[in-house]
């Protein structure tokens, strides 16, 4: 309205003060409208996570469950485990996906149908195959030595009665349950790669393992490293693999913080020193947490 | 003439290298499942011997599963309806309340938005085992211990922050447009809400709602700690105990397994195109 006759001004004066009343009540009602729908979500938020934060911190507190804790034999195992767990089956975890993730970009039906064979290990429920591993590696009757047995007469290890092979059965499980999503995420990283990059660098003559490092590491990197992060996030918090693999045995060798922090809250009775074992942990997990969250304001790679 | 030669023996070797890993491959993801078939098609007896195949397979194990016919798989059909009762509430709930924060988030006009997601994001992060001491005391000041409601309780609290994410994510592709045009006609924010919001977020609804069922037909610690009574056990602390129990007949623990494992991996094998956008982390920025 740059041009205005003074009538035509005071005709609409009153249509537009309706107007602004109209969209200011509008305004104020959408804001209720808007407090009514996150209701839901803040009650939930409220009552399961910053709840139990403050109780579990609370819960805590008491410096003398540290120091019942660190004079625990079986804590600096723990620990030593989980380090192992996190350094070694998430690190070789993802680096297999990354690998395989380009084989799985080659076309074809065959590679098609092998993908669905390879998604089962995750499209089916942790416990069932966990157990069955638990039972497969079984010293005396399981089917890996009697495999080894029939093709070598020799006997295999006893693979959950030594603490080593046993924190390694426990990345092998891990592993074999979760190298199937992570390629997936990989594949789907690699799909966003326009082709025509890989075109051009073939064009100029580049082999394809110069393809690799100069034009899908720089561009898979962000997505690397907030996999790596999210990935050791969840295994510091995993206890399946643990509990139905090796049990935390032999003698309590293999318990990661996670295990024996239950362990100590439900088994011994004793909560305070349980959530001790839990927060422990927390040099760990803030750091990895901060850093994802720094990756994911940088905006490369979206949950 | 050479070139040519090279360059076909060069393929041939590509493509015997893929055939090996394909092999590797399918060896690496079969076996545990092998393990699991060969152990449920023994007789009991058969489970401790240094066989590779099963000599004389029977589907015994899994009749005796079917009628609930020994004491630890007594009440196997109850622990299914269990587990997929609370499924069922929790993909529910999860879709109810994870639909309504992500659009107040992104489609009101709402200040506060940022809070909702930074909450999400840090429910996100926290490892759920972690807050499983307190929230087990929680449940006893709540009153809630041995019944499934606390455990729908947590695993909509850990299933709903992913739901937010992925929503926002798929509502940031449905044009505001469309919201401002009805907004115009006098349409409240509900009637925005059910009539173009929610039918356009289909795919991501049903994305969500497998991932939310899944979860917690997986779930174990939490149901574990939670759940005491012979008749509120869900599936897999069922499997537990029978794994736990001093002679466990290992061939009806793996055919109880193997009759667990079935509805979600047909569920993730229906769904799989619908949720390849959705249950994959959602999209990745080039």
């Amino acid at each position: 309205m740059a041009v205005n006759t003074w009538a035509g001004d005071a005709a609409l004066a009153p249509v537009e003060r309706r107007q602004t009343t109209r969209r200011r009540w509008w305004a104020s009602s959408e804001r209720l409208w808007a407090l009514a729908f996150a209701t839901p979500y803040v009650c939930v938020f409220v009552a399961f996570v910053i709840y139990p934060i403050c109780y579990g911190l609370w819960l805590g507190s008491d410096p003398a469950s540290y120091r019942q804790l660190f004079a625990d034999p079986v804590y600096p195992a723990a620990v030593v485990n989980t380090l192992i767990y996190l350094l070694v089956a998430v690190n070789l975890k993802l680096f297999l996906a990354l690998l395989l993730s380009g084989f799985f970009m080659r076309k074809g039906w065959w590679n098609k149908a092998l993908l669905v064979i390879f998604i089962l290990p995750w499209a089916a429920p942790a416990i069932p195959g966990y157990i069955s591993i638990h039972w497969m590696l079984n010293g005396q009757w399981g089917l890996i030595n009697n495999i080894i047995w029939s093709l070598f007469q020799v006997d295999g290890p006893p693979w959950l009665d030594s603490s080593w092979y046993a924190l390694g059965s426990v990345i092998y499980a891990h592993i074999w349950k979760w190298l199937p999503f992570w390629t997936i995420i990989f594949l789907a990283g690699r799909m966003a790669i326009p082709r025509e990059l890989y075109e051009a660098a073939a064009v100029d003559g580049a082999s394809r393992f110069h393809q690799f490092r100069h034009i899908t590491i720089p561009l898979i990197a962000g997505l690397y490293l907030v996999c790596t992060l999210l990935s050791a996030i969840w295994a510091l918090g995993d206890f399946n693999a643990v509990r139905f693999i090796s049990g935390g045995g032999p003698a309590l060798s293999t318990h990661v913080l996670a295990t024996l922090g239950i362990r100590n809250a439900f088994e011994l009775g004793n909560p305070a020193l349980g959530m001790a074992t839990v927060l422990s942990a927390l040099p760990i997990l803030i750091p990895l947490v901060a850093l994802l969250i720094r990756q994911l304001k940088k905006g490369q790679v979206e949950l | 003439m050479s070139l040519a030669r090279r360059a076909r023996r060069n393929r041939l070797g590509v493509e015997t290298a893929a055939a090996v890993l394909s092999a590797l491959l399918i060896v690496w993801t079969l076996v545990p499942l092998y393990n699991m078939v060969r152990v449920a098609l023994q007789e009991k007896e058969d489970v401790f011997s240094n066989s590779v195949i099963p000599e004389t397979p029977t589907l015994h194990s899994f009749w005796t599963v079917f009628k609930e016919s020994y004491w630890l798989l007594a009440n196997f059909w109850g622990q299914m309806a269990n587990s997929f009762y609370i499924g069922i509430v929790v993909a529910s709930l999860t879709l109810i309340i994870g639909t309504l924060a992500a659009f107040t988030i992104g489609r009101m006009r709402f200040k506060q938005g940022w809070m909702l997601s930074n909450a999400a994001l840090m429910t996100y992060m926290i490892p759920m085992s972690f807050l499983a001491i307190p929230f087990y005391g929680i449940m006893g000041k709540y009153g809630l211990t041995n019944n499934p409601i606390a455990v729908i309780a947590v695993e909509v609290t850990f299933a709903t922050p992913y739901a937010i994410f992925i929503f926002s994510q798929y509502g940031a592709s449905i044009p505001m447009e469309l919201d401002e045009a009805a907004r115009i006609d006098g349409a409240s924010p509900p009637q925005i809400f059910f009539k173009i919001y929610l039918p356009l977020m289909a795919p991501a609804l049903v994305a969500i709602g497998t991932y939310a069922l899944l979860l917690s037909w997986n779930e174990y610690l939490y149901a574990f700690l939670l759940l005491s009574s012979e008749g509120k056990l869900t599936v897999p602390v069922g499997l537990g105990k029978f794994l736990n129990s001093d002679e466990a007949p290992w061939n009806y623990l793996m055919a109880a397994a193997i009759l667990y494992a079935i509805p979600p991996m047909v569920i993730y094998y229906a769904f799989r195109r619908k949720m390849s956008g959705g249950l994959t982390m959602g999209g990745v920025k080039g």
